[in-house]
């Protein structure tokens, strides 16, 4: 009866109930969390920046530290016309990285351990790749299903594994952020419900060993939460890249 | 003795900016990529060679199951997808563990920059 239930931290609780038609379109607690991220975000990119000076202070050097990260990670991976798109995988990045770090705060709600959000993140990016590779190329874009140096006989059956495999970027890439959110915060709650029961059955210091274990833990899902906005906003780049130069 | 000083200084600051110019151009499609380039650690690589086979075949297999309802045509579109799903989903975890990274294709080099870079990129190679 100590235990408690893993999944109870990522239940959707209504704060604001809202219906338009069928739909319910409710102020929840994931839609606040997503708010507050979203704030910290421009707190941190405007206020840090609003007396700026040559010698940055310290958000000032954050907000700049962030900004050519990102600036970086674009130009290596999708190359100089990646720029151009630097706002959006900017605020996705950080957006990504705030809600993962407030999410590791004790009572708060992680909203990208829900596969509906990630999901939609990742449709937004494999629709608006795809848009960007058929603007730019036109018809010409259906070569990158076409693989290179292959016999042609073989094309009867690679190109159609390539079709698929573009399609399933999507999947992969909201799965993997959305698992490692759920996993990581399921797995701190199940060795944190072990803390009391251990601790009455072994005289407080068997409940020791588990407290252990979730200060590891949660270091790790520190070094999780950045590594997995990291990855998403280096993916989104690599099929950027796909859909500006082709081949 | 100045005036050559001050040319040659110039020609040097021309190269550098140059060699500035051609560094912030060029995409890393050479290098060391290792998966993708972000696969720091053992654990997060095996996870991820686990979902490329699992999301490749699960697409694969509903979007088969799905046209199949649609088309009315029901076992055949869920077994070819089902073993396109499968090849697809080797394919990637082929592509990861060889380090040809996320993109799409078979050359190692395929990422071809915009052409005016491409000559350059030889000659930099140093």
């Amino acid at each position: 009866m100590a235990t408690e239930n893993p999944l109870h931290q990522f239940e959707i609780a209504r704060i604001v109930p809202l219906k338009i038609g069928n739909v319910d379109v409710s102020f929840t607690n994931s839609s606040l969390f997503m708010l507050i991220s979203v704030f910290l975000i421009i707190a941190l990119v405007v206020l840090s920046t609003r007396k700026a000076s040559l010698v940055p202070g310290r958000w000032q050097s954050m907000a700049e530290l962030s900004y050519e990260f990102v600036a970086k990670l674009i130009t290596e991976n999708a190359g100089q016309d990646g720029l151009k798109y630097f706002p959006f995988i900017f605020s996705i990045f950080m957006f990504i990285l705030v809600g993962n770090f407030i999410g590791l705060v004790p009572y708060s709600f992680t909203f990208t351990s829900h596969i509906v959000v990630t999901f939609a993140m990742a449709a937004v990016v494999f629709v608006g790749v795809t848009a960007i590779g058929i603007a730019r190329h036109g018809f010409h874009f259906l070569t990158l299903f076409v693989p290179h140096g292959v016999p042609k006989a073989l094309l009867l059956l690679l190109v159609p594994i390539e079709v698929l495999s573009y399609f399933i970027r999507p999947f992969t890439l909201s799965i993997r952020l959305f698992a490692n959110m759920m996993a990581g915060h399921m797995i701190l709650v199940i060795f944190a419900s072990f803390v009391v029961p251990l601790g009455i059955a072994g005289a407080g210091i068997a409940g020791l060993l588990p407290l252990l274990v979730d200060v590891g833990l949660f270091l790790l899902e520190v070094l999780v939460a950045a590594l997995q906005a990291y990855v998403f906003a280096i993916l989104t780049c690599l099929y950027l890249r796909d859909a500006l130069y082709l081949h | 003795m100045d005036d050559r000083d001050t040319e040659k200084s110039l020609r040097d600051l021309g190269q550098r900016l140059d060699r500035a110019q051609r560094g912030r151009q060029k995409p890393a499609a050479e290098g060391p990529s290792t998966g993708g380039g972000y696969s720091s650690s053992a654990l997060g690589f095996g996870f991820r060679i686990g979902l490329e086979l699992v999301v490749a075949i699960t697409v694969g297999t509903v979007l088969g199951w799905v046209l199949d309802r649609a088309l009315d045509t029901k076992p055949w579109c869920t077994l070819v997808l089902l073993f396109l799903g499968i090849g697809a989903g080797m394919w990637n975890v082929y592509r990861a563990v060889t380090g040809m990274g996320m993109a799409m294709g078979f050359r190692r080099d395929k990422a071809s920059p915009p052409p005016q870079t491409k000559a350059n990129w030889s000659d930099d190679e140093d």
